[in-house]
């Protein structure tokens, strides 16, 4: 009897144990992969990667202007695309479809395309987009990264209006305010911080977005603001650059994935600070 | 919560019909509008998926014609100077890699789940848990980027010691030797584990946390151990959403390209051992698709693609099923 107390007693022990090394594992990692972005890329910092363009091979020059302001663009206009369409169509879930079985096709299928491998959508935008107009484009390439964003817009904002109480949305309709309004003016503004969330979450997943890009963005040695035209962008420079023989490219490659990871970082911690307020106001 | 909401919804959704005078029909017809608006972002989200799949099948159609299916698939000779292809090699390599990722991250993500569930304490459980929830926000190039100049280089010494220890076990001792490159199918299986821990730590947390505590409690009443309530109560009861974490993270580690670009060292060739290079159907596709110069080897790396996501496909949407699948026993019985 003992025997059997002794061996779960034993069990138990070993098993927390191993469930600590476990987790310990997960944050070793993560502390290592941040102490190397962080060591290399302060180590790669440079003036000159904010205001000249990237050097061509051979030349031991720094310049990253033309791939922050093409990477900006692309972000600019994946958010000019995607939180539309996402915002819309959480709108439409929560205001209009509620849990019919169309609403829930919609969210089933929308949680589908939230785990989509991003190579899967940079290959569509291909077909769709770069194949029909002859050349890769970082319009194409921006239609991409909104495909990438819109299902997690869609997801929070569906949630975030769900959340909204009925009886400010009854007291609109009672004053005589049309669905629209009450959408707009009441529900929206009640849900605004939960729908921002949802924004910089969709926004922080495409930052460091690098294989839709490679077959539609692609990358280009000068700086250009023509989206009908391949554009320099930091991922793309990060991907030639890593695996180039030059050192002062392998540095810039750093460099930029320590501004990556550091704006990334801030749009998560944003998005959590949001959250928490949402859940206080609850 | 949400079906009252319907119900209000319903019975005053005739309700804009109230205000009277001329700004009615101009209202309406906004209010018209709004709504087609809204129908018409839920449809373009709900149409990517479908049009994806289109639009691929379209651009793979040459490759499929020249090639066929079966042929394609078993065929490993990929050779673009006659114009040869077959999907083999890279169907074994996301396949090999996908399944080292899983062995490595699923118990380590199942202790990570039950550690900030049951076992830490409350101070420790948030920080613990957002850090985990960190590894799923680092990009993956910067994984590629760590794992090529890092971890590779690290990796490479031990390597060696994995060949005398692992490689003598006859049978499977072959998977174990070769040269330390530090690159190659075990590295990107170690990366690839990182990278979608947290995908299925932070599902598995959250199903277990959402265990009806009356289930737990009254076992810890029984007399059981910790890990006799997380292995025999809370595993059971959250098994299908479990897995269904447990497709999500193969569905990531799939599709997953850019770190498995910069550490699988992307050879064609089928080798025996996973400390050799290889390649996955998304290694390949980033590494030659600009460089594809005719139309039927496009074709062909698209076809990959067309690949993937038939695969990919299936295991999300067994996964989002899963998933949901506990989410509504749970509204049902409460």
């Amino acid at each position: 009897m003992n025997w059997v107390l002794a061996r779960r007693r034993v069990v138990n022990a070993v098993s927390k144990i191993l469930m600590g090394v476990a987790t310990a594992v997960g944050v070793f990692f993560l502390l290592w992969i941040m102490w190397t972005t962080l060591r290399f890329g302060i180590a790669g910092m440079h003036w000159d990667l904010f205001i000249k363009d990237t050097p061509p091979p051979g030349t031991d020059s720094f310049g990253l202007r033309n791939a922050f302001a093409g990477s900006l663009i692309l972000l600019g206009l994946s958010l000019l695309i995607g939180v539309p369409v996402g915002l819309m169509a959480g709108t439409w879930l929560a205001e209009y479809g509620f849990h019919s079985r169309t609403a829930n096709t919609v969210r089933f299928i929308n949680d589908i395309m939230l785990s989509a491998p991003s190579i899967e959508i940079g290959l569509f935008a291909y077909a769709i987009m770069v194949d029909p107009m002859k050349h890769f484009s970082a319009l194409a390439g921006s239609v991409a990264l909104a495909i990438l964003m819109i299902p997690i817009i869609v997801r929070t904002t569906d949630e975030m209006l769900s959340l909204v109480g009925n009886d400010m949305r009854e007291a609109a309709i009672a004053l005589g305010a049309p669905n629209s309004v009450v959408i707009t003016r009441v529900t929206w503004r009640a849900a605004r911080a939960g729908i921002l969330t949802g924004i910089l979450i969709g926004l922080a997943r495409i930052t460091g977005e690098t294989a839709p890009l490679l077959f539609t963005a692609l990358n280009n040695q000068y700086f250009t603001t023509n989206v009908l035209h391949p554009i320099a962008n930091i991922p793309v420079v990060i991907f030639q650059f890593a695996l180039s023989p030059y050192t002062n490219w392998q540095q810039m490659a750093w460099a930029a994935a320590f501004i990556t990871v550091l704006f990334v970082l801030v749009l998560s911690i944003l998005a959590r600070w949001l959250v928490d307020r949402v859940q206080v106001q609850k | 919560m949400s079906s009252s909401n319907a119900a209000a919804r319903i019975e005053t959704g005739s309700a804009p019909a109230c205000p009277a005078g001329g700004g009615k029909t101009w209202r309406l017809s906004g209010d018209i509008l709004f709504h087609t608006a809204a129908r018409i972002a839920a449809f373009i989200a709900v149409a990517v998926l479908f049009a994806t799949v289109i639009a691929i099948t379209a651009d793979s159609w040459m490759a499929i014609k020249s090639f066929g299916v079966w042929r394609f698939l078993k065929s490993s000779e990929w050779n673009p100077v006659t114009q040869t292809f077959g999907a083999f090699p890279f169907i074994i390599g996301t396949l090999v890699s996908s399944a080292i990722a899983m062995a490595l991250a699923v118990p380590v993500s199942f202790g990570t789940a039950v550690f900030i569930a049951e076992i830490a304490p409350s101070w420790i459980r948030r920080p613990v848990a957002g850090a985990i929830e960190l590894l799923a926000a680092i990009p993956s190039i910067v994984y590629g980027l760590w794992g090529l100049i890092v971890f590779a280089p690290i990796f490479a010494q031990i390597e060696p010691w994995i060949s005398q220890t692992l490689g003598e076990i006859p049978g499977i001792g072959l998977l174990f030797q070769g040269p330390p490159m530090g690159i190659g199918m075990l590295a990107a299986g170690i990366v690839l584990a990182i990278m979608i821990l947290p995908y299925i730590s932070s599902i598995m947390r959250d199903v277990f946390m959402a265990v009806p505590s009356s289930l737990r409690e009254s076992a810890y009443a029984m007399g059981c151990t910790t890990w006799e309530v997380a292995w025999k109560i809370m595993l059971p009861y959250t098994r299908t959403a479990v897995i269904g974490a447990m497709f999500l993270g193969l569905g990531r580690a799939l599709g997953e390209t850019m770190a498995v670009t910069f550490v699988i060292g992307n050879s064609d060739m089928i080798s025996s051992s996973l400390l050799m290079p290889g390649a996955t159907i998304p290694s390949v596709l980033a590494n030659e698709f600009t460089e594809a110069t005719t139309r039927l080897y496009l074709s062909s790396l698209i076809y990959l693609g067309l690949i993937l996501i038939a695969v990919t496909l299936v295991v999300r949407f067994l996964a989002v099923l899963l998933i949901r699948r506990l989410g509504s026993r749970e509204g049902a019985s409460t």
